[in-house]
């Protein structure tokens, strides 16, 4: 019988080419029984939300190691309200400092993730906090 | 406005949603189809197939900007696996194609097979007749790295493109032989590697045994890309074209589309008497009979006669009663 699955994207803006913390946590994800689309590296905001819209997804995951996050994460952010993906669950992985955190958690984010977050960690955040039914 | 008008209003959102709504199933899904059909079979339904890696992907990427170059919308359904231990999937097939996200004659969304085993999940035929109404002049489904048996795509596409590539491991095995059968143009991709050549007269081989006096009146042609580069989309871009321009003026593109009814038809009706025959059977009943078939006391076809039976009576006692009352 068919079933409501939760739906993520997992996408690595920017232009740094490593995207392994990416990769792990896409697999980790699957493994919680989620469907991931991964994107692959250097994607920019206009192609993430692109993405985000006609995969229909619940969740958008972005791994961010630049340091360029407060530029792209709000790009992405201020995009997705504007093709009315408000109730896309909205995460970041990376090392953010405090500061940054506190100021994109207004912007939206709902869950910023440094490199010591566990796998269960992250995955039971998602299924606690997915907004769609 | 609700979904479908949206939909057929050209609102990529609403597409997305539909899609959805047909892989998590139900009465809205049901609802949205009988809608949106009138407006679909306009579409050209591409498969692309083969073997895991060889390319499918890459090569969807290349057609799809060659399709935009000609001035057609494209609609893409990708299928990855559902792994049978999460229930979960990664997919994958998004990052070849990602550079053509943002333009608005593109839509891509990626499909979990959720446990089907043809190569394609239960609601692909479903997302191609969203993208149909949608508008798309062409799409391309491209099938989970597929065996033998992944082959579902043949009663989906009007036309299969099948993907082989060198060094897949074992070297003597070609294309599977139920690819082959379903080919409708065959692609040796990775030309620029070692044993391409060898790939390609193996098939060509095959084609020629495969032709006893021209049975087939379309002659799946042999080509070789290297998708990585782009080289040979350009080609392969007009063989898409030449088999529908064929489907066309033989007549075929009419039986294939009636076939392909006759078989979505025959899917549906054989799924819901199912679901209405175990919706109605009772509990006990069926464990009892269950148990024994289970104790040898019953073999298990006549204890399913007994069910079957029993369900179509249980119809035909309704019907009578209803034809009295009125
Ligand atoms: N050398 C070479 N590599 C290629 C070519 N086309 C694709 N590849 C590479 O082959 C790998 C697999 O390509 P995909 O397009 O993902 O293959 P696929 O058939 O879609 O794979 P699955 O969906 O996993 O079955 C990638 O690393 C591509 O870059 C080609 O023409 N030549
Ligand atoms: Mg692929």
């Amino acid at each position: 019988m068919p079933e409501k699955k939760i739906r993520v994207l997992i996408a690595k803006p920017g232009l740094d080419g490593h995207d392994r913390g990416a990769k792990v946590v896409a697999r980790i994800l699957r493994d919680a029984g989620m469907e991931v689309i991964y994107t692959g590296l250097r994607q920019t905001p206009e192609m993430v939300v692109a993405a985000a819209l006609q995969e229909d997804v619940d969740v958008i995951g972005l791994s961010i190691l630049s340091g360029a996050h407060m530029t792209l994460i709000p790009k992405v952010a201020e995009l997705a309200k504007e093709k009315d993906l408000g109730e896309v669950l909205f995460l970041v992985g990376g090392i953010i400092p405090d500061d940054d955190a506190v100021a994109l958690r207004e912007m939206g984010i709902d869950g910023i993730f440094g490199p010591g977050a566990s796998s269960e960690e992250i995955a039971s955040f998602i299924t606690e906090n997915v907004k769609k039914g | 406005m609700d979904l479908v008008d949206r939909l057929l209003a050209g609102d990529r959102r609403a597409a997305a949603k539909l899609v959805t709504a047909m892989e998590d199933g139900g009465l809205s899904a049901r609802e949205a189809i009988a809608a949106l059909y009138p407006h679909t079979g306009r579409a050209h339904i591409v498969g692309v197939t083969g073997s895991p890696g060889t390319g499918k992907s890459t090569l969807v990427y290349e057609l799809a900007k060659e399709f935009r170059g000609r001035g057609k919308t494209v609609g893409i359904i990708a299928v990855d696996p559902t792994s049978p231990f999460s229930g979960g999937a990664l997919l994958g097939d998004r990052i070849r194609m990602q550079k053509l996200s943002t333009d608005a004659g593109i839509f891509i969304r990626s499909m979990a097979s959720r446990g089907q085993l043809g190569g394609l999940a239960r609601a692909t035929g479903d997302a191609i007749k969203v993208l149909d109404a949608f508008g798309r002049d062409l799409i391309m489904v491209e099938t989970v790295g597929a065996g033998q048996s992944e082959v579902e795509i043949a009663s989906a596409a009007h036309t299969v493109i099948v993907v082989d590539a060198p060094g897949l491991g074992d070297d003597i095995q070609a294309i599977k032989a139920g690819l082959f059968e379903i080919a409708d143009i065959l692609v040796v991709n990775k030309a620029d590697r070692d044993g391409a050549d060898k790939t390609y007269l193996t098939l060509q081989m095959m084609l020629e045994m495969d032709e006893p006096g021209g049975a087939r009146d379309w002659r799946p042609p042999l080509l070789k890309t290297i998708a990585l580069q782009g080289e040979g989309a350009t080609v392969l871009a007009d063989a898409v074209e030449e088999h529908l321009a064929h489907l066309r003026e033989s007549g075929h593109l009419a039986t294939r589309t009636r076939r392909l009814a006759e078989e979505e038809l025959r899917r549906i009706v054989g799924q819901e008497l199912l679901d209405r025959l175990f919706g109605q059977v009772n509990g006990d009943r069926w464990h009892s009979l269950a148990g024994k078939v289970a104790e040898r006391q019953l073999d298990p076809y006549t204890a399913a006669d007994t069910l079957v039976d029993s369900f179509f009576h249980g119809l035909t006692a309704e019907e009578t009663g209803k034809g009295c009352r009125s």
